[in-house]
């Protein structure tokens, strides 16, 4: 098991991945049996429970639950945030439960992007500071090119120099969607990206997330209790107790709402 | 609304820590102080009570001889010089009514050698007295704990720590030596005693009354006479009686014992109030210091309830009520923070006082004095400066709208409130650094108090006007910070800077130590640089020697070293306090061929050589005095001479400033028929060859190597006047970095705020990719840079504050020209650089503890 950064093209790693893990399809990150517990004894909580998925590349997932679920600790696990307590979570071929913090910092940075509910800026620096700073920290150079595209899809042109306190909510969370994919990581999660938002604003947002797996080949995995955002994804993840209990692909707005009732008058009887 | 203020206290405790720190350090230094004087103080009152117990009446005469350790000093000394008391005098008081007893005392320098030569004790209190036993055999001063007192010429006796340092027993014989050769003695007997020069740390040796007669005045006299009253006669009753038997030509001085103890007492209460006061002033600047601290924290504190604080305003609470509710706050924390710091100043007193034993200073033991006084001056202080420095950031909450409950942005400090002060610092700055210049353009010293007033007010100004500066030097320290550090420079300047008054109030309480300590530094290396000019530059003798602890040397010192072969000069310098023109002035009489061949006088006035003046009679005034006596060249002035007589002398011309010698100069020549024993404090030497360890060696063999003599080369001229500089100037940075150690702390305040305050931002860094190190280093870098801003800007008005005063002290003290010590200030920038590290170094922690998920969960 390698944990070195994977080099040459995304393509060519995306091919290796697939014959060593022997799919069909490119996979961007993998849990199996994956299992998180908090606390113990009394305060004991299983947030995860063997939960084990598989998020191909160019697919946008969207994992939808109840509160309490699991899917933000889905979702922090899967991005090295946090440390499982058994089962496997892989991201590429890398394997996250055996790595330390140092390298787990790395892969964040080199491999990961987030967008966050709220608070994904830093105050102090402009909008296009704020984009370009996983590549300031990791001393790269940013791609122009890539970055002058990025910003034009996400619309941001007028408001680079602009400080984040200048920003409306829905500006703010752009700007932290270009700064997401600005490093053109291999998997983006985004937890309730647009649960601050209004509607207009989320719609704008989800639009950028979906463009991004469409026409840039873009992995996202997002958080959402909204069935309209989860309608912009390609499959929707049911998470209940810290268990996978349904998936649907190609959701629409109707389709989720209808599972959510279904799903949640079958929990309440029983 | 108490009881929410202890509640928020206790909330906060952690945030509170670091200004309960301050405050807690600031009254320990209070306290301390006052503690350790009012300890020491009453010891040492009731020591002089004890050690004049036995006296009744004191009768001293300023016949030549120096009285070092017994405390009474003749107080006119050099007005009249008699020969001292007789024999007969002595008998005469003893037998009078009232009287029990009387002794007769004569004391001077001297001190004994251990086995390798070297003088024991502290070298400025070596005594020799004489040991005056009364009928019963004993003398009342001195408990012998081993042997007797000396009998008999070549006796002597030992103080019991001389003994013990030498490791002398009763019969052994000891190298003693006094302003004449060294002698062997044998030793009779150990005592203890509480005689000022044992105390003191220095050494007393007892000769038989004869010996240090002949010693010290004159075969059969005294320089003084103790006498114990009988039972039912007043101390001032005797001394009615003692007054009959005296000449009325003033040369006796008479006391009671109970005046004596009075006086001592008082000296050295004046000699603590100089020490207190000073040390009152440092911690009245630490205190200072830390009142930016405190107004940091609740500045923070009301930040972070600014919800809070509008929920009660919106409930109805009035403005007045939530102003008392934080200052009840910045009570508690300032009671609470005092009472620690009482305790602790009690211990560092108790401390001191045991430490100032350790290092032979021997202080008399008595209890430690917690004067209700302290304890009520400490907790005053301690909660009063708390609450001033809460009073603003008290008002700032009182005018939280109500509104603010519902509103989700936080207040930002209002651009407004910015303009004021920033307003109001630069009409102060500009107004007092015009004041310091105007004050400093006189260069004399009529600019003294513009310069002071100035620099205190400039010193007020750049704090109100720091948050103004801080924009655009954060603004160009940033391209270069990020150039070197990357990410982390660049964040590490931005968080400086976004929170201006913050890092201002953070920057200005290490900006005022270092302002103080770079212009006391300025000043005293350029006051030293002037002294060494002033003292070896007008020197071309090659060797001066001296005695012990400014004892005078024999006068046939000089006569002695002129044997020794290689030398070509060697120069006694008398001194002498002679009344002229109608004030007693220091004089220096010397021959003067050997004058002008040992000290470069540089004449001001009257081109003629200094020699031939003095030569033909004429005394030289140095040019300071002439100018403020109104003393030209050419001047016939009336003088009084110590023995009495009247005469007329002219002044053969002035001369520049001059350590060596006394402000007045005249020929030995002139002065001897008018003085007994004459008083030489030292020898100025000139050889052939130049200096050299062989010439020095071959001085002190000369001089029968006499451990009491030194023999200084010009490097050791050069280190005992500069000497005194160096030593005031290491005591000022010890204290003041007490206001450098609550300086850091403001530091480790403000970073753990900033930390606690951007934990989310912290995380979403560490989120996207930041490793725990680089967020360390960011936080470092933040303090650095927080604390260089103080620094530099401390050292800039350190240095024109030195400027300034250096004019205006520039015409009392010639050749004055102002030396920046830039390795010093090098050396404070790094210790300030190293401050910010150290302060970081428990916030980096912190933060790079904090969990990722806690910092985005937050929200
Ligand atoms: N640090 C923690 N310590 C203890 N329990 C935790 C911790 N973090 C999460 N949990 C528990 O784990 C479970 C899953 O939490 P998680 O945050 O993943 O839910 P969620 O599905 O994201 O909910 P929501 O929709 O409200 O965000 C919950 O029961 C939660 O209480
Ligand atoms: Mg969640």
């Amino acid at each position: 098991m390698t944990t070195s950064p994977a080099s040459g093209t995304r393509a060519d790693d995306a091919d290796d991945a697939d014959e060593a893990d022997d799919c069909t399809v490119a996979v961007a990150a993998r849990a199996t049996d994956l299992t998180k517990v908090y606390g113990q004894g009394e305060t004991r909580v299983v947030a995860l429970d063997g939960v084990s998925i598989t998020f191909r590349k160019g697919e946008f997932t969207a994992i939808m639950g109840p509160s309490g679920s699991g899917k933000s600790t889905l979702m922090h696990c899967m991005a090295g945030l946090d440390a499982v307590t058994a089962g496997s979570a892989r991201l590429g071929d890398t394997e996250l439960s055996v790595l330390k913090d140092k390298q787990l910092t790395r892969l964040r940075r080199d491999k990961v992007g987030f967008v966050f509910q709220a608070f994904n800026l830093l105050p102090t620096l402009t909008a296009a500071e704020n984009i370009t700073l996983p590549m300031d920290i990791a001393g790269r150079k940013p791609d122009r090119l890539w970055l002058e595209k990025v910003i034009e899809t996400v619309g941001l042109a007028g408001r680079l120099s602009h400080r984040p306190a200048q920003l409306s909510g829905g500006q703010q969370q752009r700007v932290a969607v270009a700064r997401a994919l600005a490093t053109r990581p291999e998997i983006i999660f985004a937890d309730e990206p647009t649960g601050n938002l209004d509607s207009q604003s989320s719609a704008e947002i989800l639009g950028f997330l979906r463009n991004s797996v469409r026409e840039m080949g873009q992995t996202v995995v997002m958080v959402t209790h909204d069935p309209v955002a989860a309608s912009y994804a390609d499959r929707v993840v049911f998470l209940a107790d810290g268990r996978i209990v349904d998936e649907l692909e190609s959701p629409t707005a109707e389709a989720v709402l209808e599972r959510i009732r279904r799903f949640s008058t079958g929990s309440s009887h029983g | 609304m108490s009881r929410t203020a202890l509640r928020n206290v206790l909330a906060h405790k952690a945030r509170l820590l670091m200004t309960a720190v301050s405050v807690m350090l600031g009254v320990a230094f209070v306290s301390g102080t006052l503690v350790f004087s009012d300890t020491l103080g009453t010891a040492f009152k009731n020591q002089s009570a004890k050690s004049y117990a036995h006296v009744a009446v004191a009768i001293s005469s300023n016949a030549s001889g120096s009285n070092v350790g017994g405390g009474i000093r003749p107080k006119a000394r050099g007005l009249a010089a008699g020969k001292g008391f007789t024999q007969q005098t002595l008998d005469k008081i003893s037998k009078l009514p009232g009287v029990a007893s009387a002794v007769g005392r004569v004391s001077g320098f001297a001190g004994a050698a251990d086995s390798k030569g070297k003088l024991i004790g502290n070298g400025w209190s070596n005594t020799g007295a004489n040991f005056a036993p009364g009928p019963d055999g004993k003398d009342p001063r001195y408990t012998f704990v081993a042997g007797s007192g000396p009998a008999q010429t070549g006796d002597v006796a030992l103080d019991k720590d001389t003994a013990a340092k030498g490791g002398f027993h009763v019969g052994d014989p000891v190298e003693v030596a006094t302003n004449g050769p060294v002698k062997t003695y044998t030793v009779t007997g150990i005592f203890t005693t509480d005689d000022g020069a044992v105390t003191a740390g220095g050494s007393l040796v007892l000769f038989d009354t004869a010996s240090a007669q002949q010693m010290y005045l004159s075969p059969g006299h005294f320089q003084e006479i103790t006498a114990a009253g009988a039972k039912g006669a007043s101390q001032q009753q005797i001394l009615e009686e003692v007054k009959q038997l005296l000449p009325k030509d003033g040369t006796a001085d008479t006391q009671t014992g109970k005046q004596l103890a009075d006086a001592q007492a008082k000296q050295i209460e004046d000699s603590f109030s100089v020490m207190s006061t000073m040390l009152m002033v440092f911690a009245a600047i630490a205190l200072f210091v830390g009142i930016f601290l405190i107004a940091n924290t609740f500045t923070m504190l009301v930040a972070q309830r600014t919800k809070e604080l509008a929920l009660l305003r919106a409930l109805g609470a009035s403005r007045r009520q939530i102003t008392c509710s934080v200052l009840t706050e910045a009570f508690i924390v300032g009671a609470t923070a005092s009472a620690a710091g009482l305790a602790l100043g009690v211990a560092i007193a108790s401390g001191l006082h045991t430490a100032m034993s350790g290092f032979g200073a021997k202080v008399p033991a008595g209890p430690l004095i917690i004067a209700s006084t302290t304890v009520v001056a400490a907790c005053a202080v301690g909660v009063l400066i708390t609450m001033l420095a809460a009073w603003l950031p008290a008002r700032r909450a009182a005018r939280i709208p109500p509104v603010a409950a519902m509103t989700s942005a936080e207040l930002p400090a209002s651009a407004k409130s910015l303009l004021l002060r920033n307003t109001i610092g630069v009409i102060l700055t500009g107004g007092s650094a015009g004041l310091v210049v105007a004050g400093a353009a006189n260069g004399d010293s009529s600019g003294r108090w513009p310069v002071g007033i100035g620099a205190f007010l400039l010193l007020i100004g750049l704090i109100v006007l720091t948050p103004l500066l801080s924009r655009p030097v954060l603004a160009v320290v940033r391209p270069p910070l990020a150039r070197a550090f990357g990410v982390c420079g660049n964040l590490a300047a931005r968080n400086a800077h976004r929170n201006p008054r913050r890092t201002a109030a953070t920057a200005s309480a290490l900006a005022i130590g270092l302002t103080l300590i770079t212009g006391l530094s300025v000043l005293g290396v350029s006051i030293g640089r002037s002294l060494d000019k002033a003292t070896v530059g007008n020197l071309s003798a090659d060797y001066m020697v001296r005695m012990a602890g400014g004892m005078p040397l024999d006068p046939s010192v000089a006569n002695e070293i002129s044997k020794v072969g290689g030398v070509t000069a060697a120069t006694a310098l008398e001194l002498a306090y002679i009344d002229i023109g109608g004030k007693i002035s220091a004089v220096t009489a010397a021959d003067p061929r050997g004058l002008a061949e040992t000290v470069q006088v540089s004449m001001v006035t009257e081109s003629r050589s200094p020699q031939k003046a003095l030569a033909e009679g004429k005394v030289l005034v140095e040019n300071k005095t002439a100018k403020s006596r109104g003393w030209k060249t050419g001047d016939v002035v009336r003088v009084s001479y110590p023995d009495g007589t009247k005469a007329e002398v002219t002044i053969g011309g002035t001369f520049a400033d001059n350590l060596v010698l006394s402000p007045v100069v005249m020929s030995d020549s002139l002065l001897a028929p008018h003085m007994g024993k004459p008083e030489v404090p030292q020898v100025l030497v000139k050889t052939a060859g130049g200096a050299s360890a062989k010439m020095a060696q071959a001085i002190a063999d000369g001089l029968g190597n006499n451990p009491a003599l030194s023999v200084m080369d010009r490097q050791k001229i050069r280190n005992t006047f500069g000497g005194l500089i160096n030593n005031m100037l290491t005591l000022m940075y010890g204290l003041l970095g007490m206001s450098l150690i609550i300086a850091a702390l403001g530091v480790v305040n403000t970073l753990a705020m900033s930390v606690f305050e951007r934990r989310r931002e912290i995380g979403m860094l560490r989120a996207i990719g930041l490793e725990r190190g680089r967020v360390k280093r960011m936080i470092r870098l933040e303090a650095v840079v927080i604390s260089l801003f103080g620094a530099v800007s401390g050292v800039a008005l350190g240095l024109f504050i030195a400027w300034a005063t250096g004019r205006t002290i520039s015409a009392d003290l010639q050749g004055y020209v102002m030396v920046l010590p830039w390795d010093r200030i090098a050396i404070f920038l790094g210790l300030s650089a190293l401050v910010g590290i150290l302060a970081a170094v428990w916030p980096t922690r912190r933060a790079a503890r904090l969990d990722v998920l806690d910092a985005i969960k937050i929200s």
